[in-house]
């Protein structure tokens, strides 16, 4: 007898089992998309777990405004191709009415200030779960996190108290005004994702393939050139065009791009598999401090 | 998922006192098998030097939060990865020391394997004992002893057959299935990953080749059908006007289409019209994947129910036998009242009896402790609300398996295993 799982298969199993014990035991759940592989992951997952169904809930995006606009292009077709139901949650207008302050200076970014828009979105629709497409082997405060992650009425994630996890027993339970985070791909490796993707052949942005770009390189990591961030003189002499990809998605001010040929998945999956760098590597969000993470994560990051 | 790259998921769990290295060797496995990227290696070895370490401390690639890294300890369970051309592995680190039971059991609820740690130069002690005793209780399949620092014995045959023996004798006590024994020396890397050139009297394998290639086929129940229903499909849509599936991951057996089935708690029969996937359909299901069933007949079925075979029925009880697992500051109470989570259902129950409190030490059955508070291990008896269709944990971990949850903080309070 040869009942096994392919790997991959196993992990999909475990991720449709908590996307529809989301929508089992929550009354209002969304799913957090950023347009990122991962949140694509996630909605091809969300799809498979209600087939024929509908993807019971909406989906929430945090729009920073300093976005690829690839990312905004890419999202709203993949939507309309669902026939989902997509909440835009804006920090650019969150600036306009006071709710947060734009950061200054050169390393400024948005990605802080959307931890208060989607606190403010939360509460507005009146969510209680969000899904969210983290890896623990992202980072090693993502390591310890669970597949259903307890928030407090202040969206706070308390690390030294987190509820144990057993078997799949899910507790989702809470009080009024809390609400939970759910990781359904908690499991994926970085490689998983590409492989899984490749052979699910789920369509990607452009910009994870290698395309040219005008990019200027900042404290050992290639930036994509825009007006969003603010350049010192010696950074814009030195701008040049090259052929790089992103390895992650976010905002266009804190996501690296790395020089890199690969046009195809497979490619990408050649490239990941050699890499000698973790993909946040190139993420300057993380690189502000030893415990960047786990600071945002305590304010309600996800 | 192509079978030229067939590869398995194996968990394991990793057991050991403070100071038997049990970092490093999880750092040890994760670096020989090319799985730390660059940058990580750069920040342990920056962080090293910072401290006035001579080496760079593979053990601070577990460090995760912030207190951890300030005391040097590791407080929660922590999940790492890595894997080979055969299988990809997940690592459930769990702390040895402040709430270690708690962790353990955790960690050790999806294990395949764990991996226990004797320090060679101490020999089973204490902790061994008790992380075996757990590692039995939770009914993990595999348990791969390590006696590590075995360059610290001047890589002795005896000092490995001692301790060997010494664990043999209280482990036969213990419902444990596979023991597997491998001398190793996590710092110098010897039968980690490479085999040992110090050691030419072990003629068994390396840790990581036992890992790669350990028979975890058998690890799910294929024998019991059981599906505990976890969600009902209905698309409303006019393509899929009268389509009525039920959701949910198979927990143990193997469905195939056309098979009679009985509902729990109804009684009414049907059979399987379809094993249906967004893929399309499939002939038959087993654990662990998530599927939809389609059954002949129009018949009330919802979350909470479970679909077993007509000649293979769970026990239907609301009176159970539990071994628990104490994880709250605030003790059991006798009397109370907790929600209990089992399969996909949901009841309420009331603690009728605390049976004995367990020494997990001497294995002594204290039957008049009745003060069971963290990390303490206990057989109670409970009543619950409403029938719970399950197994004993011994045949199927799945069924076999509760949650209580606090009613007034909704803390998950114990996780208990079915007698």
């Amino acid at each position: 007898m040869s009942y096994h799982l392919h790997h991959l298969k196993e992990l999909e199993a475990e991720s449709i089992f908590v996307i529809r014990e989301v929508a089992a035991q929550f009354e209002h759940p969304v799913l957090m998309f950023s347009g990122g592989k991962d949140s694509i992951l996630m909605v091809h997952l969300a799809m498979k777990a209600f087939y024929p169904a509908r993807i019971p809930f909406p989906l929430l995006h945090i729009d920073t405004g300093h976005n690829f606009p690839e990312t905004i292009e890419f999202r709203d077709n993949m939507v309309q191709k669902l026939g989902a139901r997509l909440i835009v949650g804006s920090v650019e207008d969150a600036i306009r009415r006071g709710i947060v302050r734009e950061e200054k200076g050169y390393n400024a970014s948005r990605n802080f200030l959307q931890t208060a828009v989607l606190l403010e979105e939360m509460e507005k629709n009146r969510f209680d779960a969000a899904l969210g497409g983290a890896r623990r082997d992202e980072e090693k405060a993502r390591a310890k996190e669970r597949f259903f992650s307890h928030r407090d009425e202040f969206g706070q994630w308390d690390p030294k108290n987190q509820r144990p996890e057993l078997w799949n027993l899910f507790n989702g339970k809470k009080h009024f005004g809390e609400h939970f985070r759910v990781f359904p791909i908690s499991n994926w490796t970085e490689l998983d994702v590409w492989m899984y993707l490749a052979a699910e052949k789920v369509e990607l942005p452009n910009l994870y393939f290698a395309h040219q770009r005008r990019v200027f390189e900042r404290d050992g990591m290639l930036l994509a050139d825009t007006d969003f961030i603010p350049k010192r003189p010696e950074e814009i002499a030195a701008i040049h065009e090259m052929t790089v990809r992103c390895r992650t998605i976010g905002d266009m001010t804190c996501t690296g791009v790395w020089e890199s040929n690969a046009s195809s998945i497979e490619e990408i999956i050649a490239e990941v598999a050699a890499s000698r760098k973790t993909e946040r590597g190139g993420r300057a969000d993380d690189k502000r401090s030893e415990t960047a993470m786990e600071d945002r994560k305590k304010q309600g990051y996800f | 998922m192509s079978d030229s790259k067939h590869t398995e998921l194996l968990r394991f769990t990793t057991a050991g006192s403070v100071d038997d290295g049990k970092s490093t060797l999880i750092g040890r496995l994760l670096y020989d098998s090319k799985s730390i990227f660059e940058d990580q290696y750069e920040a342990v070895k920056l962080t090293s030097e910072r401290r006035g370490e001579p080496e760079v401390n593979l053990a601070l690639l577990t460090d995760g939060l912030k207190a951890e890294r300030e005391q040097g300890i590791t407080i929660d369970v922590a999940y790492r990865y890595f894997s080979t051309p055969r299988r990809k592995f997940i690592i459930a680190d769990t702390p040895g020391h402040i709430q270690y039971t708690r962790n353990m059991v955790t960690g050790a609820s999806t294990a395949n394997a764990a991996l226990i740690l004797i320090d060679a130069r101490h020999g089973v002690v204490e902790q061994t004992r008790r992380h075996a005793f757990l590692a039995s209780l939770l009914q993990i399949p595999h348990l791969v002893i390590c006696i590590n620092k075995m360059d610290l014995v001047d890589y002795k045959e005896e000092a490995y057959e001692a301790i060997r023996q010494d664990f043999e004798q209280f482990s036969y006590k213990l419902d444990v299935k596979d023991v597997h024994f491998i001398p190793i020396s996590a710092l110098k890397g010897d039968n980690v990953v490479e085999k040992s050139k110090n050691m030419p009297w072990y003629g068994g394998s390396t840790l990581l080749y036992y890992l790669e290639h350990v028979h975890i086929g058998s690890d799910h129940n294929f024998i019991d059908c059981r599906f505990p229903v976890q969600y009902v499909i209905r698309p409303y849509s006019d393509e899929f006007h009268d389509y009525r599936g039920y959701a949910g991951r198979i927990a143990g057996g193997v469905f195939k289409k056309g098979d009679k089935v009985m509902l729990l708690p109804s009684g009414f029969t049907s059979s399987i019209a379809k094993i249906d996937t967004y893929e399309g359909e499939l002939e038959e299901a087993y654990p662990p994947m998530s599927v939809t069933l389609l059954l002949e007949d129009d018949l009330d079925l919802s979350r909470g129910d479970m679909i077993v075979r007509e000649n293979n029925h769970p026990q239907v009880s609301q009176d159970l036998e539990v071994m628990i697992c104490w994880f709250n500051e605030r003790p059991l109470q006798l009397r109370g009242k907790y929600t209990i989570l089992h399969t996909t259902r949901e009841a309420r129950c009331i603690i009728q009896d605390i049976r004995y409190k367990l020494d997990i030490n001497s294995l002594h059955r204290n039957v008049e402790d009745q003060d069971i508070r963290m990390n303490d291990i206990a057989r109670i008896a409970i009543r619950t609300t409403q029938p719970l269709f399950f197994d004993s944990y011994r045949k199927n971990r799945i069924t076999g398996s509760v949650l209580f949850v606090d009613e007034g903080t909704n803390e998950t309070v114990a996780a208990g295993m079915i007698i």
